[in-house]
């Protein structure tokens, strides 16, 4: 039976559960710091031996964790990039901006159980030799701020924070950062210029990546709330049993914020890939279906920004037969593991986990032009395709979903929404254009219906009174 | 900070380390390109695609890009499709059937039936890189940036100040498509905005490519500009409540790609394409930066700074650029005069020449400006010689700053100095000569660019002269107390030669004519030293540098013709 796998969440929502350090400590919490700091060097076959931080940072890569941000990135591997050799200081950065639409999963740990994320953060940085670490938290969770700043303090007056960390020698000190509200500070290059107290502009890669010019031009190690987390579990567990969890490529646990045309929206941890999407939707543990008297329209699997999926759809995707053989087999949507290998291959992706369901009742249309309305408001504006395109495309689809439609805008909003994606300075560009390129592609009848039914309408002389500037204003931050 | 005034070029290395090469093909065709060049600042860096490029004779369109600005990457103009050799799983290159290896060219990770582009600006190349700058693909990419930034663009070329030297309006007849699809309503945003006492902003017109605000923030040093709004609100703009007002705001109007930026002076005054350009000198400081004149049928119209990257850069100050109008006043000297009647060029010249000739030797002293000439400057020496005169300059001292300006005001210091009308400190001798008047052992003296009353020489002891000879540009206290006037040339009248501070000797030509009898100072002086001293000399600019050159130790060397448009160190 497909069942939550409560790791991270499993004191959140207890009763009686509290953020306070006491109740953490009374639940085992910091066991995992002081298990970390006592790790004994390792040696390797080769005759070479790991220092202590080195067997914690192969554990991470051992484990298989992969970034719970977005890119679903081997935090591992991230981390033996950063370059330890540059004399510089390096930074751990705890990337709390969490801000795509439908996302919900990063602000539970912050509000219920902020010790769990600063206890995944101080072994993290000593593992890294980071002395100093940022939690940029999005500026709307004012409460989510102060309970982390509180609940700073009490790990600072207990030791696990602070200088010589549990008398370990080493220093390891967390600020917390608010964001000011803009959904480019999520973006790790722009949050970076953000807290150096810059306007959040992402920056080029090449030539700055975090793990070599990030933080004040520092190695910078950029990593989610909730990859942040697993760190503290890997340690408890060891990287092998951690690795458990899940399947292969996609271990350990995801927290899936499950929202829309569902009974029981929410958020519900699973092993990666041990449950499929239909069961997230349907199943009694999850979703428990739609409501009543509707049927399935389409899915956003990863947050707004990733393609959506058309109910019927089904995918080739890559499966290892038996014999060890790789195969392609055709797997319908509602029977797609929610993981990120599977989403890839039904061309999408899990992305921030955050599965949004559309039901029959929902116009593609409509939705598309609230999706496009967010990103023309939060396109920083800094580079050509994506500043001029984002608005372009929210200007076409406000007027395509306020009467004012063409038949030719299904081809018009593509040619834009193509001349954005791959050629912007950040993944914003991406996370602009994917939703029309899907939407339209998928749905192309509809919008091609909307905006025929706007011309015959137009042809008869009727049609609304022309007034569609876009909502948005430009002065909203 | 890129400092190139003050930074001295490092003397060259005996033998040049061999420049590593990458070997590429930039269109299909071979070439080897340095791996490592210099960037903004003149730090070695790995070459760009833009530089390897443009190596090869394929010049990258590019809005935000400019080579002595910090990289932004922001414009996406330069996007240009790309090839890397494969690589096998045995890491070794994968071959093609002919031994060539197999080139993979670039395309989206997630979609890739899609070629990708890098920006040519930003991205480093690597050996066996293929670069497409006139692919389809880029050509592609190029269009829609372009389609992209005209959406919102008000197309208001005809009365744009910009139009003949606007990027936008090039790029889009070379690299654009005819019709746009954009049929929505574009963004407005404030127009013909007051940025600072020089600056008029147009925010439509604006690319947001940022070059104002990184030449502002890290070439002048003042973070005054930034950009409020987001998105495609994004709008330019000073600090709020804030003038943007630094001594360099008019070079983010020569850096705007566009005519979002314009200069209040010459703002709607002139076409550009109806301006003569002449290669000349700033004369405000001792920097001598370099700059090319515009002007239309003898009136100049502006000053724009010209790239020396010995001496000023791309760069020049507002103080410098601004400080034309002058040459234009109603009340220049206009009049050869002899004892305040209208004379002959032959007649004052030849009365002159006698009386400095018939002169007790020592009794004529000589101060010369240090705005005049070298040239001028030698030819007052030798007369000086001649006469056993006592000379001397009038030192002209500010503020300098951290980037161009000097503390010396004077244009050629060095020039006086290496000349020899001065020695080390300028003005040493000025309280000698005035004594040598007030005890009558100083009976004639020669200005050339000076007011004296304004050095301790006041109207008493003028009037104790028994000859003043003053020539200058525009009527000051000492030319109306002189017995000969002789009206002179702003530099932008004439040719000739300065040398900065730091002994750059650099030439500058002729952009306008001087009104009424005002004659180049170096034509007269010579007609004068020929008759003083009965020798002949060079009647062409030419023939004097070279002569000057000959008898000017410091000198040695040089000739006109070597100069070149950027000039020559000399040590000092
Ligand atoms: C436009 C944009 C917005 C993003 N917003 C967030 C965010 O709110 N939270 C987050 O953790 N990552 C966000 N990311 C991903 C980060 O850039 C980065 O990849 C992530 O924080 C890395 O952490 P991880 O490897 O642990 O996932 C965003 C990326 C983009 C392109
Ligand atoms: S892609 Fe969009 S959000 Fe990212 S830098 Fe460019 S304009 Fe800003
Ligand atoms: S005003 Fe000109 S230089 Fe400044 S960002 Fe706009 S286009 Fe670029
Ligand atoms: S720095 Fe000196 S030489 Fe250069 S423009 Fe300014 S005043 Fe003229
Ligand atoms: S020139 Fe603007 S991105 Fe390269």
């Amino acid at each position: 039976m497909p069942e939550q796998y409560k790791l991270i969440l499993k004191h959140i929502d207890q009763p009686g559960y509290t953020p306070d350090i006491e109740c953490y400590l009374r639940h085992g919490g910091y066991e995992a710091l002081r298990q970390a700091l006592a790790t004994p060097p390792r040696d390797l076959p080769d005759g070479k031996q790991l220092s202590p931080q080195e067997v914690v940072r192969e554990d991470v890569k051992a484990s298989g964790l992969r970034g719970r941000g977005g890119a679903g990135f081997s935090a591992g591997l991230k981390w033996s990039f950063v370059d330890r050799r540059s004399g510089k200081p390096i930074y751990l950065i705890c990337n709390a901006d969490e801000s795509e639409p439908g996302t919900f999963k990063d602000r539970q740990i912050i509000h219920k159980d902020p010790h769990q994320l600063i206890e995944g953060m101080v072994i993290s940085c000593w593992a890294n030799d980071v002395k100093l670490a940022y939690i940029y938290i999005r500026g709307e969770m004012p409460q989510g701020a102060r309970l982390l700043n509180q609940a700073l303090a009490e790990a600072r007056a207990k030791g696990f924070l602070g200088k010589n960390i549990l008398g370990s020698g080493r220093d390891v000190e967390i600020y917390v950062h608010r964001g000011a509200g803009a959904y480019i500070c999520g973006e790790e290059t722009g949050l970076i210029e953000s807290l150096e107290g810059k306007r959040a502009y992402p920056r080029i890669k090449p030539p700055y990546f975090p793990a070599i010019l990030g933080l004040y031009m520092c190695p910078t190690i950029v990593n989610n709330v909730e990859t942040l987390c697993h760190v503290k579990h890997i340690v408890t567990m060891g990287a092998g049993e951690y690795a458990k969890l899940g399947t292969p490529n996609n271990t350990g646990t995801r927290i899936v914020s499950l929202s829309g045309d569902v009974k029981r929206p929410g958020y519900y941890e699973i092993q990666v890939g041990r449950v499929t999407l239909g069961e997230l939707i349907y199943h009694e543990n999850f979703g428990q279906g739609l409501k009543a008297g509707r049927s399935l329209k389409a899915i956003i699997p990863g947050g707004s920004s990733s393609k959506v999926l058309k109910a019927g759809e089904v995918f080739k995707l890559n499966r290892k037969a038996a014999d060890g053989q790789m195969t392609k087999v055709d797997v319908p949507l509602l029977d797609l593991p929610y993981d990120f290998d599977s989403l890839q291959g039904a061309g999408t992706m899990s992305g921030s986990s955050a599965i949004i369901v559309m039901d029959d009742s929902r116009s593609m249309v409509d939705c598309l032009a609230n999706l496009s309305e967010f990103y023309a408001h939060e396109s920083c504006g800094q580079c050509t395709p994506c500043r001029e395109g984002a608005l372009w495309l929210a200007k076409g689809l406000h007027r395509l979903s306020h009467g004012e439609g063409r038949k030719a805008d299904a081809d018009y909003l593509q040619h834009i929404a193509q001349n954005i994606q791959g050629r912007t300075i950040c993944a914003f560009g991406e996370a602009a254009s994917w939703p029309v390129l899907s939407f339209v592609k998928k749905f192309r009848e509809e919008f091609e219906a909307r905006g025929a039914a706007d011309e015959a309408a137009r042809s008869k002389g009727a049609g609304p009174a022309r007034d569609l500037k876009i909502a948005a204003s430009p002065n909203q931050h | 900070m890129s400092n190139p005034a003050t930074t001295t070029p490092a003397p060259a290395p005996a033998v040049p380390p061999p420049v590593e090469k990458i070997r590429i093909k930039v269109d299909g065709r071979e070439i080897d390109v340095p791996k490592m060049m210099p960037n903004w600042q003149g730090k070695l860096e790995p070459t760009t695609m833009l530089q390897a490029c443009h190596m090869a004779g394929q010049e990258v369109p590019h809005y935000c890009y400019h080579p002595k600005l910090p990289v932004a990457g922001n414009c996406r103009m330069c996007l240009v499709e790309f090839g890397t050799p494969m690589i096998g799983p045995d890491r070794k290159p994968v071959l093609n059937e002919d031994g060539s290896p197999k080139i993979a060219r670039s395309v989206l990770p997630y979609e890739p039936q899609t070629p990708r582009g890098a920006i040519a600006c930003a991205t480093p190349i690597s050996p066996g890189m293929e670069l497409y700058p006139n692919s389809p693909a880029t050509k592609q990419m190029r269009e829609a940036v372009l389609e992209s930034l005209l959406i919102n663009h008000p197309l208001d070329c005809p009365i744009c100040d910009q139009a003949g030297e606007c990027k936008l309006q090039e790029y889009s007849v070379q690299h654009g498509q005819s019709a746009s699809r954009f049929v929505e309503e574009k963004v407005h945003k404030p127009k013909a905005v007051d940025l600072g006492p020089r600056i008029v902003l147009d925010d439509e017109r604006c690319v947001l490519c940022t070059r104002c605000i990184r030449f502002t923030k890290d070439i002048a040093g003042d973070d005054a500009l930034g950009i409020i709004n987001r998105g495609s609100y994004n709008t330019i703009s000073a600090f709020p409540g804030r003038a943007f007002d630094n001594n360099y705001t008019l070079n983010t109007v020569d850096l705007c790609p566009v005519g979002a930026l314009t200069s209040k002076d010459f703002r709607f005054k002139m076409r550009v394409w109806f301006l003569k350009e002449t290669k000349s000198l700033c004369t405000s400081c001792g920097t001598g930066c370099n700059i090319t004149i515009g002007s239309r049928e003898g009136v100049i119209h502006r000053y724009e700074p010209r790239e020396n990257n010995a001496v000023n850069g791309p760069w020049m100050c507002d103080a410098g650029r601004l400080n034309y109008k002058w040459v234009g006043r109603k009340d220049r000297l206009t009049e050869v005069q002899s004892r305040g009647q209208r004379t002959t060029w032959a007649t004052a010249i030849k009365e002159i020449s006698e009386r400095l000739a018939s002169a007790t030797p020592g009794s004529t002293a000589i101060i010369a400006s240090a705005r005049q000439t070298t040239e001028e400057l030698y030819l007052l020496k030798r007369l000086a010689t001649r006469l056993g005169a006592v000379t001397d300059s009038v030192p002209r001292a500010g503020n300098a700053d951290r980037l161009l300006v000097c503390d010396d005001r004077n244009p050629n210091s060095q020039g006086a100095r290496l000349t020899g009308i001065t020695f080390t400190e300028l003005g040493i001798q000025l309280a000698w000569i005035a004594d040598g008047i007030r005890n009558g052992s100083i009976r004639h003296l020669v200005v050339f660019g000076e007011d004296v009353t304004q050095q301790g020489i006041g109207a008493d002891l003028l009037g104790k002269l028994e000859t003043l000879i003053a020539s200058d540009i525009l009527p000051n206290a000492t030319t109306a107390r002189a017995a000969f006037v002789l009206p002179g040339c702003a530099a932008a009248e004439k040719r000739g030669t300065f040398i900065n501070v730091k002994g750059r000797v650099q030439r500058f030509e002729k952009a306008a004519e001087a009104p009424g009898d005002a004659r180049p100072e170096w034509e007269v002086l010579h007609e004068l030293v020929e008759k003083v001293t009965g020798s002949t000399g060079f009647t062409t600019i030419e023939g004097l540098f070279n002569q000057m050159a000959k008898d000017v130790p410091a000198l040695a060397g040089l000739e006109w013709g070597k100069l070149g448009d950027t000039g020559v160190t000399v040590a000092i």
